[in-house]
């Protein structure tokens, strides 16, 4: 009985993990790509995330109760580019270091080239702390609310929302003061 | 004061928006991910036979086969993991690290299993 059930559970499992794959590619590149700063080290870092994610997703299904796995995948890109910072000994400040760079592989290109304010904003995230830039791209970039940062970042979900708040009046500040972010 | 936060964050969002992964990226990550599954289990599979062509092997197989998903294999699933998880870290590659997996399945197997 232990072996049907077993193959067909390891069906199963491919075929669930292909679905999460498929969902939250996009995020997790998106993610990536916001949080590096470049196309490179986003291809890289989203394929080591869905990597370690395939070795241990039988463990996340099991431990997940049923609730979804994007802050799981998100954690692990987020735990992975904390490595990635400190084993090239880089500072995770120079991710989206050129604006420009940035907008000028947006989808929504046009949208952001030729739009000073949107270009100071992705200079202004720059320069936030770690914590309140992640939290930004989980919630604008990803469209994650309050509970699924929080399981992404470790947090309690007030703790979330006080951070987000912070996060968005410091990127404020930043963008009110456009010389400093050029400066 | 609201409205003006609305539209701050209505920026926010304009200026971080989601980046479409790069077509080749989702191929090779595709590949990639099918091939850990074939290669783990096209290793395994060759494993076992070149194992069963010796009939000294036979009796370990059949007790492993026996014993299924009781304590024995389960430690040696167990200490395999531990010593992927410790290889892992200076594997060159993903077939490396397999071969080397499934030799620490082969003497963890012989460890585990009764000696006769």
């Amino acid at each position: 009985m232990g072996d049907s059930d077993g193959s067909k559970t390891k069906v199963e499992l491919d075929a669930r993990f292909t679905e999460l794959y498929r969902a939250h590619l996009r995020d997790v590149y998106s993610y990536a790509y916001y949080r590096v700063g470049n196309h490179h080290d986003a291809e890289d870092l989203t394929e080591q995330t869905f990597l370690q994610a395939y070795r241990h997703f039988e463990r996340a299904l099991r431990e997940s109760n049923g609730r979804p796995l994007r802050p799981w995948l998100i954690r692990i890109a987020h735990n992975l580019a904390a490595n990635f910072y400190r084993d090239r000994s880089r500072k995770p400040e120079s991710a989206i270091e050129d604006a420009g760079v940035i907008s000028s592989v947006h989808t929504t290109e046009s949208l952001v080239e030729g739009r000073e304010e949107l270009q100071q904003i992705l200079a202004g995230v720059a320069q936030l702390p770690d914590d309140r830039r992640e939290a930004l791209i989980m919630r604008f970039a990803l469209d994650m609310d309050n509970r699924e940062i929080a399981r992404a970042l470790g947090r309690t979900d007030g703790a979330t929302k006080v951070l987000l708040h912070r996060a968005i009046r410091q990127l404020e500040g930043i963008v009110a003061t456009p010389e400093e972010t050029q400066g | 004061m609201t409205s003006g936060t609305t539209d701050f964050e209505a920026l926010l969002r304009e200026a971080l928006a989601p980046v479409d992964p790069p077509a080749d990226l989702a191929q090779r990550l595709e590949l990639t991910l099918v091939n850990l599954t074939e290669l783990a289990q096209d290793e395994l599979e060759s494993w076992e036979l070149s194992a069963m062509r010796d009939p000294r092997n036979w009796v370990r197989p059949a007790a492993a086969a026996l014993i299924g998903t009781t304590a024995g294999t389960a430690l040696v699933v167990l200490r395999v993991r531990a010593r992927h998880r410790a290889r892992r870290a200076g594997s060159g590659s993903l077939r490396e690290l397999a071969a080397g997996t499934l030799q620490d399945i082969a003497e963890e197997t012989r460890r585990v299993l009764p000696d006769r």
